[in-house]
């Protein structure tokens, strides 16, 4: 047993590193993916040191602590010619006097948050889902195929929505909501994707040795089975945002002062016609965001699965 | 076919109970008691003790979905108490403005982005090409709440006084009035389901001024649902015109269009002939998934163009508590999803012999 492990080892690890090497000379070739994962990158060092360059506090309102500070102000920047006697705000203030430069710099660290948070609890609970009814099969499988096929009967907003009603109004239910409602895709991603996995070689060796269900499902299922489920996961981040957006607009999500940026439109959207920057910018963010996690996803599809990268011909 | 539609209608049973089950859950999963959350805060414990027992609330749950089914087919959706009418009646009202958005933002998805799907395909990795494709990108990523406030504000505000000038909210003009189907055609003395369904009809302001000839409302009408449906048909669009692409290019690395270049086919025929015909069949199953993104579009753009609509009406329902019709509409809104996917995967058996015969 020893020496069997000892000849194995290198071996797997060798196929690993080909593999990962081989996946990240795709993504490096892939433009649109390096165009998502710079934006990414960005954003990722904006999260982390949103308090360093932060020009203002993000959500306490800047009446009494500045001069000549004004509500839903313009954007002013002094190099780009903006009069010296009054206060830098790069994207302007909101409403109640805020600095949206420094909000939207938080609302990145709050949106990637969001992202993973809400897709890793779809993720896990969807695959565990997945996993037990493809492996099983029969009356399981048929329940929770349908019971899925309940929850993708609704549109995922509305029924994100009844979730939050439910639940009641905040950012932790909005994410548990949209967290729910993406179940179903990563429950059908990991069914698919056992289906095929389980009639393989090395699973039908694996149980004649003797290994157990959970065993098999756990070292040899599902390691094999993740490939699809990064990629959705990662498309899938993109629609969590966006959906986390659109619940904290409608003042379902995130609640005041919190700089999220969903809620930052939703308290301004009434004003686009005198202070648009207070759209615009949030707006940006929101569509950079989605954006790099959608090219992201994209790249790493054509990288990831060699069947489709094989019959693809754009 | 006969025997797909039938297969297919009974495969959609067990999701339709599941989506009752749902709604009637919804009700009862809420926080507080359903009394008070039916009739509101004030409602004293003599009219709550009779409210239970008048709705069956003190009876086994089995038995409550039973008679939940039974109102369901009855087409008792129960009684708004924020609005004093039935929750038929606010649906009578406000789906004809959420059908009417639907479907224009639909044929605008459309017929922008099957055209711009083909020609991306047809000169693949040229500039035109890869322009598409990064606006469609932009397109899926950007927020329809976000979208609908930068077209308003681009139309009303920057195009000010230039005849590109459009509405920003509402379904006509103040002061345009539309006359109902029922005072049209002399109907006024129908009653029950068929006087509904005529208010149902009249309130599609396009299709009514359209069969009374009233080309001035029209007109207004359809100006006013330019941006939002713009709005909500971005995204599918987006979707449809990379569909659209993909599936081309998938189809021309099939043999049979190799035989038909090999014969000495023009590009131009192997793509609208031979290739157009196979490749545009996903492209139908995405048309019609993409309803529920309009759907859900729909709530974002009517709170963004304050237009009267499902899901606008969902909302106010949720923050006024008015279970009940976040209920109805909620089922509605299932109900035609449910529907529509139906129909588009027997249109997609009728289009391809290969999945009814599976």
């Amino acid at each position: 047993m020893e020496l069997a492990d000892t000849t194995l080892r290198p071996t797997t690890q060798a196929l690993a590193l080909s593999r990962w090497q081989r996946t990240s000379r795709i993504l490096l070739r892939n433009r649109s993916a390096m165009v998502g994962l710079f934006i990414l990158a960005i954003l990722t060092f904006v999260a982390i040191f949103a308090r360093q360059l932060a020009t203002h506090d993000p959500e306490k309102p800047l009446i009494g602590l500045e001069e000549n500070v004004k509500k839903r102000a313009d954007p002013c920047i002094h190099a780009l010619g903006c009069p010296q006697d009054q206060p830098e705000h790069y994207f302007g203030t909101d409403g109640n006097v805020r600095d949206v430069f420094s909000r939207i710099l938080f609302g990145a660290r709050l949106s990637l948050i969001i992202g993973f948070t809400t897709v890793s609890f779809a993720i896990l609970i969807g695959t565990l889902i997945g996993l037990v009814s493809g492996y099983l099969g029969g009356w399981v499988d048929n329940v929770l195929m349908r019971v899925m096929d309940v929850l993708l009967a609704f549109p995922s907003l509305m029924l994100a929505i009844a979730i939050v009603t439910v639940l009641g109004p905040g950012l932790i239910n909005a994410l548990l909501a949209i967290g729910i409602v993406s179940i179903p895709t990563y429950a059908r991603v990991a069914r698919a994707s056992v289906l095929v996995n389980k009639e393989m070689d090395f699973v039908s060796a694996s149980r004649a040795l003797g290994a157990s269900d959970p065993f098999i499902l756990l070292r040899h299922i599902l390691p094999n089975s993740l490939t699809p489920l990064i990629v959705q996961g990662t498309l899938g981040i993109a629609t969590a945002i966006l959906e986390a957006a659109a619940l904290s607009f409608l003042g379902l999500g995130a609640q005041h002062p919190t700089p999220e940026w969903g809620l930052m439109v939703g308290q301004e959207y009434k004003n686009v016609f005198n202070a648009p920057h207070l759209t615009f910018f949030p707006g940006l963010a929101l569509m950079l965001t989605v954006l790099s996690f959608n090219l992201l996803g994209d790249g790493l599809r054509d990288a990831l699965d060699p069947r489709l990268a094989r019959t693809r011909t754009g | 076919m006969l025997q797909y539609i039938t297969r297919r209608l009974l495969t959609s049973l067990p999701v339709l109970l599941g989506i009752l089950f749902i709604t009637f859950s919804l009700a009862r999963l809420l926080p507080g008691d359903p009394c008070r959350a039916a009739l509101g805060e004030r409602a004293t414990d003599e009219v709550c003790d009779a409210f239970i027992r008048r709705e069956g609330l003190d009876r086994p749950i089995p038995v409550q979905f039973a008679i939940y089914l039974g109102d369901v087919l009855r087409g008792d959706l129960g009684d708004s108490f924020r609005q004093g009418r039935s929750a038929v009646e606010i649906l009578i009202e406000r789906l004809p403005t959420t059908i009417e958005l639907a479907l224009l933002a639909m044929i605008f998805a459309t017929l922008v982005g099957v055209p711009a799907g083909i020609v991306s395909a047809y000169w693949r990795n040229s500039a035109i090409d890869v322009g598409t494709m990064i606006a469609a990108n932009i397109g899926v990523s950007t927020p329809v709440f976000v979208l609908g406030l930068l077209l308003e504000y681009t139309f009303a505000i920057i195009f000010k006084d230039t005849p590109l000038w459009l509405p920003p909210s509402g379904r006509l003009t103040s002061g345009v009035q539309l006359p109902s189907l029922a005072q049209s055609l002399n109907l006024q003395n129908l009653s029950g389901f068929s006087a509904g369904f005529l208010d149902f009809i009249s309130r599609l302001y396009v299709f009514n001024s359209l069969v009374t000839g009233n080309w001035k409302v029209l007109w207004d009408a359809l100006r006013h649902l330019v941006l939002p449906s713009m709005a909500v048909g971005t995204i599918p669009l987006a979707i449809i015109a990379r569909m659209t692409r993909s599936s081309i290019l998938d189809v021309l690395g099939l043999d049979y269009i190799r035989t038909a270049r090999a014969k000495g086919l023009k590009m131009r025929a192997v793509v609208f002939q031979h290739a157009l015909r196979n490749a545009l069949l996903p492209v139908v199953t995405i048309i019609g998934l993409s309803l529920g993104g309009l759907l859900s579009g729909a709530v974002l753009t009517e709170t963004v163009f304050n237009l009267p609509g499902v899901g606008r009406t969902l909302f106010e329902a949720i923050t006024a508590r008015d279970y009940t019709v976040v209920q109805a509409f909620t089922l509605v809104i299932a109900l035609i999803y449910v529907l529509v996917n139906l129909v588009v995967d027997v249109l997609y058996a009728f289009l391809d012999p290969r999945i009814r015969l599976s």
